[in-house]
């Protein structure tokens, strides 16, 4: 099967080292992928909190184009993508009104939505689809030296765990368990990144940010797991911030299609490692170079 | 089957406004008046108080009624009642027809016209009912003078001590290997603080030596047939590898047990302590017999021990290594379910890190460590030994919430309160109580709240988000911190704590469903027992000869399940002390001429009532045994079973009493209601 790959907006900007790992990684283990034609915004944040119905009509949109392409599976891998896509489709099922506004707007580009169609995480393919035995016989480097904190963020899982525990998600865990990392009892891996507060509300939001990241240093991991590029923007991108007003808590921030990426013996740059502000290297000892 | 002129009277409730808000009493009444057959019709305020029956008593005199139709309430409320007026008047009980135009019709209904039209549809179809009514005698059958109470809680020792102090046969049945119930685990009982082995033990021992208890632990309902007045009820006994009528208690067999120390986990103390393979449950377990547990028992195991403990119990040769489960069938009258309840496994809430952070406790582990026999000889202390010195209680573990279960477990707000006073005297520790609401609704219970706010334990009102152990300030190091929203204070706190109490809720146990179709009862949206109404029969079940007690049937401390114990065992004891049951005459019989023997009824009688007359080659009903259910006439091929009140006629001729408007003049041929419905609805 053929997953639609809708990337959204983030990944091609500021999270493009997840596109690229995403990519990098999906190839190396044979998982075939297309991205949807003529994609849009997903209606992420900003247009959820001013119109509902809109935002769903704009996820809607994407949703239809992948039925009329014939696709049943799509992938979303930012997360926020992912959880706007699954909330449309949900209250498209629960609101007979909201389906039906949704597919009026629809119908004006001669599109609707009528099938079953699957949103998924890439944590959800690679763990349940691919399979953990099969990842780990991929595995050409074992990440042995690397002490992962598992940071899943809140959209993934929440509000709807369609594949994961709410309050104890373990998929990550599992996955870069198979690599060959030691993942550290990390209990703040749902906890509030800061989000968009970072940039609107500074204090609060660089506080979640510091948080996160003082605790898994002390918690004695080398390097975060993210599955969502706003979570890596945040503890990745502030540091010279949160240095300032609190202490130096300087991690790497790497996306889990990284680390699988560089398991599998994929070099750094198709990986887009070297865009990290906190490079590897500030706590992983050998930089790994193909 | 009309033999002598029909003539009818009719009553309409208005049931005060619950019916007459709705439906046009009046104008149904009018409706009535002009149907065939129909003598008297009237409408009244309400038909069950004396006026309303004296109605019906002097029109059946005056006008010379033969049949009487009551369109009020629900028959299982009143149709006693009505039966009796109809009796009174001088007529067969059995000639008088309910038609209920108050749950069926007002209290589902706005729309009045056509609530009203319904109401015309249903007394009509009664009218032409009641036509074919003829006169029934009710049945009585003997019944089985004795009780099985299953479960031995305090609920079941107070039914069963009830029951027998009135001189009546009591089977106490008990699957754990003693009576006690979870009471028994207690250290203290709010709001008085006294102690829970002090009142319960007296209870328990006079549970093993009343001679009119039998009691079996370590034993199970595993069948019940028969319906009320004569139950039979199958027991089995599973084996504990002792004779108990040899086992004197002595414990020298624990003594002598190859396993010098005790290091299996200890049921009795939540896990906490260790036992040996030979045990007794707890030093006041009655009966005082131990048992060997076959799952670590060497002997049982594999074969190889040397079975020390046979030296220890000597000549009195109560260990058998080759017990086997055995049963026994007893017959009672009725039955008391007391099968208590499991508490809410707090790991359904990952977020409070129960068995996963070592210092959180549930509230019945802490209970056995405060108890002075228990695990810790009455010494709270944390895994590794260390005393708490701030210890956090958190309210509503697994009750008021959607998530979970919705219901409020009624005990936790008062029993949590319990803990903080006891722990706050064993330890001295800062306590601090999370909860949603304090809910302390008994006796003498908001007092002891208010001296627990006087003892110096906190209260913050929120319900706890996580029990987590990452420390942001340096006053969290090494201690579990609680946050939560002060929704009194109007912000988020962390509270650093040494020990985490979660005051688990409670839950149906976990084979309720088992039970429930087992005793032919009903449960609840949330698995505990159905009572038949929630007022006015709190004890008894939908099944006759079924009562309930404890918080099988719903969450309830020691004085309310105390009171419902005793009111099942008064339930029971009205039942039985009569010495007969009158039965409903609605049993089916087999017109034998049109039986042609082919013996499907036999096998769908739920009540085994019917048998194969081999030399006839019919079908024969035992009327004893039929409770009326009707599954046999309906699958009757040759249609040659009949059930009496259900009969064609009666059942044919409400059909159409239903469908056809004999009002207008047309006589079984005018308009359909269908019709006249959707007439109604047009407006």
């Amino acid at each position: 099967m053929k997953y639609c790959y809708y990337p959204g907006c983030s990944v091609k900007g500021t999270g493009r080292a997840y596109e690229e790992s995403l990519l990098a990684v999906l190839n190396a283990l044979g998982i075939e992928y297309e991205e949807l034609e003529d994609w849009n915004c997903c209606g992420a944040t900003a247009y959820m909190a001013m119109d509902e119905i809109k935002s769903c009509v704009l996820a809607a949109r994407n949703i239809a184009l992948a039925e009329k392409a014939g696709y049943t599976e799509i992938m979303a891998p930012c997360s926020a993508c992912y959880l706007v896509l699954n909330k449309s489709l949900r209250y498209m099922e629960s609101s007979k009104p909201v389906a039906e506004t949704v597919n009026k707007a629809l119908a004006t580009a001669n599109l609707k939505i009528s099938k079953k169609i699957k949103v998924r995480h890439p944590l959800d393919i690679i763990l349940n689809d691919y399979g953990l035995d099969r990842l780990k016989k991929a595995v050409k480097r074992p990440l042995k030296e690397f002490k992962v904190a598992p940071y899943y963020g809140c959209q993934i899982i929440r509000p709807y765990s369609t594949f994961d525990d709410q309050y104890n998600p373990t998929s990550m865990d599992k996955i870069l368990t198979a690599l060959g990392a030691t993942v550290v009892e990390f209990p703040l891996k749902t906890r509030c990144c800061g989000s968009s507060l970072t940039g609107t509300l500074p204090e609060p939001g660089l506080l979640c940010a510091y948080i996160i990241l003082r605790e898994a240093l002390r918690r004695g991991a080398n390097v975060i797991s993210t599955g969502c590029s706003l979570c890596q923007f945040n503890l990745d991108g502030y540091h010279d911030k949160i240095e300032k007003k609190w202490e130096p808590v300087r991690i790497p921030t790497l996306y889990f299609t990284q680390l699988i990426g560089l398991a599998l013996g994929i070099d750094e740059q198709t990986l887009g490692i070297h865009r990290c502000i906190v490079p590897l290297s500030a706590t992983i000892g050998q930089p790994v170079n193909s | 089957m009309k033999k002598e002129q029909v003539r009818i009277g009719f009553y309409v409730c208005h049931c005060g406004h619950n019916i007459a808000s709705v439906v046009d009493c009046k104008a149904v009444a009018e409706y009535v008046a002009k149907l065939p057959g129909v003598v008297v019709s009237r409408d009244y305020k309400y038909m069950c108080s004396d006026p309303g029956q004296e109605l019906i008593i002097n029109d059946i005199k005056e006008h010379k009624l033969n049949r009487i139709v009551v369109a009020s309430c629900s028959p299982l409320l009143h149709e006693h009642t009505f039966r009796t007026a109809t009796e009174k008047g001088g007529l067969n009980p059995f000639l008088c027809q309910m038609v209920n135009i108050r749950e069926h019709n007002s209290w589902v209904h706005t729309d009045r016209e056509a609530a009203t039209l319904k109401a015309k549809e249903l007394a009509r179809a009664a009218v032409h009912r009641v036509m074919f009514h003829r006169e029934l005698e009710t049945k009585k059958v003997p019944i089985t003078p004795a009780v099985m109470v299953v479960g031995g809680g305090i609920a079941g020792i107070h039914a069963a001590l009830t029951l027998a102090n009135a001189g009546k046969k009591v089977y106490l049945v008990e699957r754990e290997p003693t009576i006690g119930g979870h009471m028994a685990k207690f250290d203290k009982t709010f709001p008085t603080l006294d102690c829970a082995a002090c009142i319960l033990t007296p209870k328990m021992s006079e549970v093993a030596s009343h001679p009119n208890i039998t009691l079996w632990t370590y034993s199970e309902v595993v069948k019940v047939e028969g319906f009320v007045g004569n139950y039979k009820i199958t027991v089995k006994h599973k084996p504990r590898y002792i004779i108990e009528d040899l086992c004197v208690g002595c414990g020298e067999c624990i003594n002598k047990c190859v396993y010098k120390d005790p290091r299996f986990p200890d049921e009795f103390n939540e896990g906490l302590g260790k036992r040996k393979p030979i045990y007794l449950p707890f030093p006041q377990a009655t009966p005082q017999v131990v048992l060997i547990d076959p799952e670590v028992c060497l002997k049982l195991k594999t074969g190889k021990c040397k079975q020390t403990c046979l030296e220890g119990c000597q000549d009195r040769k109560a260990i058998d290594f080759n017990q086997k489960e055995r049963f026994s069938e007893v017959q009672v009258g009725a039955v008391i379910i007391a099968t208590g309840f499991k508490t809410f496994d707090a790991k359904r809430i990952p977020q409070y890190g129960y068995g996963k952070y070592p210092n959180v406790f549930t509230a019945l582990e802490v209970e056995r460590m405060v108890n002075a026999s228990g695990p810790t000889n009455g010494h709270v202390v944390l895994r590794d030994g260390r005393e708490p010195k701030s210890i956090g209680i958190i309210h509503c573990v697994g009750s008021r919430d959607k998530k979970t279960n919705k219901y409020c477990s009624r005990v936790c707000c008062m029993y949590s309160l319990k803990l903080a006073h006891l722990l706050k005297e064993h330890t001295n520790a800062e306590v601090y109580n999370f909860y949603i609401d304090m809910r302390t609704p008994g006796k003498a219970y908001e007092e002891f709240y208010d001296k627990l706010l006087n003892e110096g334990v906190h209260f913050i009102r929120g319900r706890v988000g996580e029990v987590t152990d990452w420390a942001y300030a340096p006053g969290e190091e090494g201690k579990l911190v609680i946050r939560v929203e002060d929704t009194l204070a109007g912000f988020v706190r962390r509270i650093p704590v040494d020990m985490v109490v979660l005051a688990t809720g409670l839950e149906p146990q976990p084979d309720a469903a088992d039970v429930q179709r087992m005793f032919n009862m009903s449960c609840g949206s949330e698995g505990f027992f159905l009572e038949r109404h929630p007022k006015l029969a709190p004890v008894n079940t939908f099944t006759d000869g079924i009562f309930l007690a404890g918080c099988c049937q719903g969450p309830k401390d020691i004085p309310d399940t105390v009171a419902q114990a005793g009111a099942a065992a008064a339930e029971a004891l009205v039942l039985i002390d009569k010495g007969f049951i009158e039965q409903e005459p609605n049993t089916a019989f087999v017109r034998e001429e049109d039986c042609s023997g082919c013996k499907s009824c036999i096998s769908l009688c739920p009540y085994s009532a019917i048998t194969f007359n081999e030399t006839k080659k019919k079908a024969e009903i035992n009327e004893a045994l039929c409770k009326g259910c009707g599954t046999c006439v309906a699958s009757c091929p040759s249609g040659s079973i009949v059930q009496r009140l259900f009969e064609d006629e009666e059942i044919f001729s409400e059909i159409e009493g239903l469908l056809v408007d004999s009002a207008n003049g047309k006589n079984f041929a005018g308009q359909s209601s269908g019709e006249k419905r959707a007439e109604v609805m047009a407006k």
